[in-house]
């Protein structure tokens, strides 16, 4: 790590550019440096184990003044990684292990030379490529913020300042006032990032002109979406951009202290956070009498203890104050009436984020990005059935076809692109007729969907659409505050309906019950996730109701997914008797020898997939059906038919 | 003092009541169920659901926790609220179908047939035994546990409480245990035998039984045969 | 450890998380010590205690095992790791082995979904599970224990 530079604490904007001077001269720009990232996913990769393995050669070839190593928090290409960049060249290089570090360091770091192996290959195409910006998966990303996580080590605050951190702020205190303040984020456009998209400035506003000495500013860092981990990203790879946004945030609504709600599930980002904070505190930025402006601020972290609904601004409330969290009525809204009964302005960790952003450069530059009523950039997690993994942030308006294939390098295993989920157990299901969608908060919302907090789940061929809605409805009424009846008994009766359906036991008149009951539910719900719960239900129906269908008329799963609607079958004509299914069924049910054809007992087979994936390709014996009987199976000890290699191939 | 206008009458309430307490005051009936005039609002039920505000931005909220604003506009029986209320029912009286309370709104409402599996629970989570100890009685022995589908009311650890006084009010303001169908439909199928009696009890009694403090435990009139006329035909349940 | 509205530093919540780290569950005389120092009723506190999963009333075993259900980790197949696990620890979901050694949690969304599906044992991050692995990854962690 470049060692920090020991700062009195900071007093005034002045001092703050000092400071920054200071620390920049102490690093030249012209070291090389190599960045590894190293967020929770990236050390679940084993990332951790590369960066011992790099600060090893460092110290043993001296290098320690010649190279700096920067550890960061996730760079976004989650698939690549453990993976490292190197600049300034900006050299990309995926797949690393902790034996590359030598090669690297005295190949490429000293000598210059690219290392082919550790490039990123196209999977469509092969083509190799050498820098960041070339890679496909980031030329049509426009990364104000994720850019910033592999500039700053997130637990230094040097690095930040060095990288324009607090300058923002600087300016705010010296030469805005809180309505100014005010007026630019309502002129940028910026919509609340959690979900809702809710226009920033308007909410800042009214909490502002609500009466009371007390207020407080809330970072809701609960990011319940499952599939959805930017605000992960952003706590944990730079807190300190979180916590300016919070300060100016502060100040324009006259708010004195801050929380930070973050699910306990992160324990990385809540280190981070802490350790940020403490560091904010001891350079001056949070505590009295910010950089001599007068305004004092501080802020805690609180830590949520595993309830989606948490993510439910007057649940959250209730969370933090220590209750259970249920949501209340809205009116009265938490920016009249929230924590503590006093005026309360929450937003999600992105759309703090952005606030500096925009104070430095200005709402006008800002409101060039995106669309005309959905600004700026937003940040999706591109998941599921997709070549290139990973966080991706892009202007406002880009298509879903550009996000899927041009930066998501398409569907694995060239299977059938089908659908995308956004939104979370919120949101709804984008198919393929609609891949020219432009990604902004109304055309999703006429779509059938909403923003959400960002998730985007690809789906293939293979995903089963009922069971995708059965899974979120089964996830809502599990997370249930439990207070309203529709969505506690609404959401269990349209489980059950759901879960009938998958298992072969829908019946005509299922469907229209699905819908009346989730309009009630929509309709009547006290919070927002009930009012939001009936979603994937309605939009998987609206663009698969083929699927349904299959599900109920003819007791077929399309996609081969729900277990009581599929059966595994050993064709005779193309089993070799190798017995690696037999030996890998965990419930035994597959009988055969050496040379006798293997049989799955009906009975016994418990669905689990596994013949099917361990059977050799080149037999591709094991199928799945669905929606029709299963042969009857051959006598036992039949022998196989035997095949000389080249001519199993009968898929060809 | 404001004004707000309610099915198309222009009323005038004060600030701080809800838009339940202003309907009652003029005499516009809101069907509800977990609502007591003795005890805080909870809003659980969404029984009480009103439609407000107007042309396409309307939304439901309950009447009972809703304040009351300058110029609001609310319709206490639109198309919306009146479907949405009759499946809310419907959702009840699935669950626990023994209960006159929520036999009597469904007959009132005209939930024909309950068309989700019918289960015997004794409790639909109203909050009512929860609020009245904690409020009127002051002892907070029970309250809600777990979530979601989870949720039960109950003391600390499932155990006698040290607090509870035995005081009954519990019981006493309980939709799902205090008054019993007595039909002898199934499960499942609307009765309505109390909401249009043809008192029988009165060739065994001289008062009408269920004037003398009877009500729901007499049983008289539903258990005879001359109940037959006046069942509703019903959907039989799963 | 006192929780009063505004300006202090403990709420019940956080009082709760203590106890958690400290103990691995809630322990009964614990939340009863709670309830009498912060002055609150009984009731309150246990209802907490029961809304929120990452407290555990009940002593957890030595390992803890979470497996992620979060929509990508399903899309991936994750309801096959847990019901491998299940088959493998003779334990189910939110429960504990009886030998105590092993405490079974599905989490829905550990936020590592670029690698899914995703199981934690003891902190420990294994991604890109698949039901034949759970067999190796139990073993190595067996062989951990005993080793030491």
């Amino acid at each position: 790590m470049l060692a920090e530079v020991k700062a009195d604490r900071i007093r005034t904007s002045k001092d703050l550019e000092d400071v920054r001077a200071r620390i920049l001269q102490s690093r030249s720009s012209k070291l090389p440096c190599i960045v590894i990232p190293s967020g929770t996913c990236c050390q679940a990769r084993g990332s951790s184990e590369v960066v011992e393995s790099f600060q090893k050669e460092v110290e043993k070839h001296s290098l320690r003044d010649s190279i700096a190593l920067r550890i960061t928090g996730c760079g976004g290409f989650c698939q690549s990684e453990p993976n490292l960049i190197i600049y300034p060249e900006e050299t990309y290089y995926q797949k690393v292990s902790p034996d590359d570090a030598e090669e690297v360091i005295l190949e490429t770091v000293l000598r210059g030379k690219v290392i082919d192996r550790l490039l990123y290959a196209d999977p469509n195409t092969g083509e190799r490529f050498t820098h960041l910006n070339e890679i496909p998966f980031f030329k049509k990303q426009q990364r104000l913020l994720l850019a910033n996580n592999l500039q700053v080590d997130p637990t230094s605050i040097d690095d930040y300042l060095a990288a324009n951190g607090y300058s923002a702020l600087s300016k705010v205190l010296q030469e805005k006032t809180p309505d100014e303040v005010i007026n630019e984020i309502k002129e940028s456009g910026l919509r609340g990032r959690g979900g809702a998209g809710f226009p920033t400035g308007r909410k800042w506003e009214l909490c502002r002109k609500a009466r009371g000495d007390v207020k407080y500013v809330i970072c809701n860092a609960d990011e319940g979406d499952p599939g959805a981990y930017m605000d992960r990203s952003l706590l944990e790879g730079n807190p300190h951009s979180v916590i300016e946004g919070m300060i100016i945030g502060g100040y324009a609504i006259g708010a004195g202290e801050g929380f930070i709600y973050v699910r306990d599930e992160y324990p990385l980002a809540v280190k981070h956070c802490r350790l940020a904070i403490e560091k904010a505190r001891e350079y001056g930025f949070l505590g009295n009498d910010i950089l001599g402006s007068g305004f004092s601020f501080d802020i805690k972290i609180s830590m949520g203890a595993g309830a989606f609904v948490c993510g439910e601004e007057t649940a959250l409330i209730a969370s933090i104050q220590g209750e259970r969290g249920i949501p209340r009525q809205r009116p009265p809204f938490p920016a009249k009436r929230g924590l503590w009964d006093r005026p309360t302005n929450i937003n999600n960790v992105e759309t703090w984020a952005n606030v500096p952003l925009i104070m430095a450069k200005g709402a006008s530059w800002y409101s060039k990005i995106g669309t005309e009523k959905s600004k700026g950039t937003k940040i999706f997690s591109l998941v599921g059935k997709i070549n290139n993994t990973g966080l991706v942030e892009v202007p406002l308006g880009i298509t879903l076809r550009e996000i899927v294939y041009d930066i998501g390098g398409g569907i694995p295993n060239s299977k059938g692109f089908k659908a995308v989920q956004t939104g979370g157990p919120s949101g709804g299901c984008i198919p393929s007729s609609l891949l020219e969608l432009p990604i902004d908060y109304e055309s999703l919302t006429e779509a059938g969907s909403i923003m959400g907090s960002g998730g985007m789940i690809v789906m293939d061929e293979n995903t089963c659409m009922v069971d995708i809605a059965r899974y979120y409805i089964n996830f809502l009424n599990d997370e249930s505050c439990g207070k309203c009846l529709p969505c506690r008994k609404g959401t269990q009766r349209m489980l059950e309906i759901l879960t009938d359906i998958s298992e072969g036991k829908g019946e005509e008149g299922d469907i229209g019950l699905l819908e009346e009951l989730a309009l009630v539910i929509k309709d009547t719900s006290l919070c927002g996730l009930g009012q939001t719960a009936p979603n994937p239900v309605l939009s998987t129906i609206r663009y698969f109701q083929d699927e349904y269908e299959a599900h109920i008329k003819e007791k077929r799963c399309p996609a081969g997914v729900c277990k009581e609607l599929i059966s595994y079958y050993i064709e005779p004509e193309k089993c070799q008797a190798c017995l690696i299914c037999l030996r890998n069924c965990p419930v035994e049910a597959i009988t055969g020898g050496k040379g006798l054809v293997h049989i799955i007992d009906q009975d016994k087979c418990i669905k689990c997939e596994a013949c099917l994936d361990v059977c050799p390709p080149r037999f591709g014996a094991v199928t799945r059906l669905s929606g029709k009987k299963v042969p009857e199976s051959v006598l036992q000890g039949t022998e196989v038919i035997r095949r000389r290699s080249g001519e199993t191939d009968v898929n060809a | 003092m404001l004004t707000l206008r309610i099915n198309g009458l222009d009323v005038r309430a004060e600030e701080w009541w809800s838009i339940l307490e202003t309907a009652r005051f003029y005499g516009i009936e809101i069907p509800t169920f977990c609502y007591h005039d003795g005890l805080s609002a909870w809003g659980g039920c969404r029984l009480c659901v009103v439609e407000i505000g107007e042309g396409e931005n309307t939304k439901l909220v309950s009447s009972c926790t809703y304040p009351v604003t300058e110029g609001l506009v609310v319709r206490t029986h639109s198309r919306r609220v009146t479907a949405a209320r009759k499946l809310l029912v419907e959702l009840l009286l699935s669950s626990c179908p023994s209960s006159k309370t929520i036999q009597d709104l469904a007959v009132k409402l005209n939930v024909q047939k309950v068309r989700f599996k019918v289960e015997h629970e004794d409790c639909v989570y109203c909050g009512l035994c929860v609020r009245i100890c904690a409020e009127q009685m002051g002892a907070k022995a029970i309250g809600f546990v777990n979530r979601g589908g989870k949720l039960k009311i109950t003391t600390p650890f499932d155990r006698t409480s040290e607090v509870c006084r035995r005081c009954g009010a519990c019981m006493y303001v309980c939709p799902a245990c205090q008054l019993r169908c007595q039909g002898t439909e199934p499960p499942g199928v609307v009765c309505g035998s109390c909401l249009s009696p043809e008192p029988t009890c009165l060739e065994f009694y001289p008062d009408l039984m269920c004037y003398m403090g009877a009500e729901g435990n007499c049983g008289t009139c539903v258990r005879e045969p001359k109940r037959e006329n006046i069942k509703k035909e019903v959907g039989e349940c799963q | 450890m006192i929780a009063t509205k505004n300006g202090s530093n403990e709420t019940l919540l956080s009082v709760l998380q203590d106890i958690q780290a400290k103990y691995g569950y809630l322990p009964e005389e614990k939340l009863i010590e709670t309830a009498e120092t912060l002055d609150m009723p009984l009731i309150d506190v246990y209802g907490v205690a029961t809304f929120y999963k990452s407290f555990s009333l009940k002593p957890r075993g030595r390992h803890l095992v979470k497996v992620c259900l979060g929509t990508a980790c399903h899309v991936r197949g994750a309801n096959r790791i847990v019901e491998e696990i299940e088959r493998k620890l003779a334990v189910r979901p939110g429960e504990t082995s009886e030998n105590g050694e092993f405490s079974l949690e599905t989490v829905m969304c550990l936020g590592c979904c670029a690698i899914g599906p995703v199981v934690v044992i003891d902190g420990k991050y294994y991604g890109q599970v698949t039901p034949t692995k759970v067999e190796s990854i139990l073993r190595t962690i067996r062989g951990e224990i005993y080793a030491r």
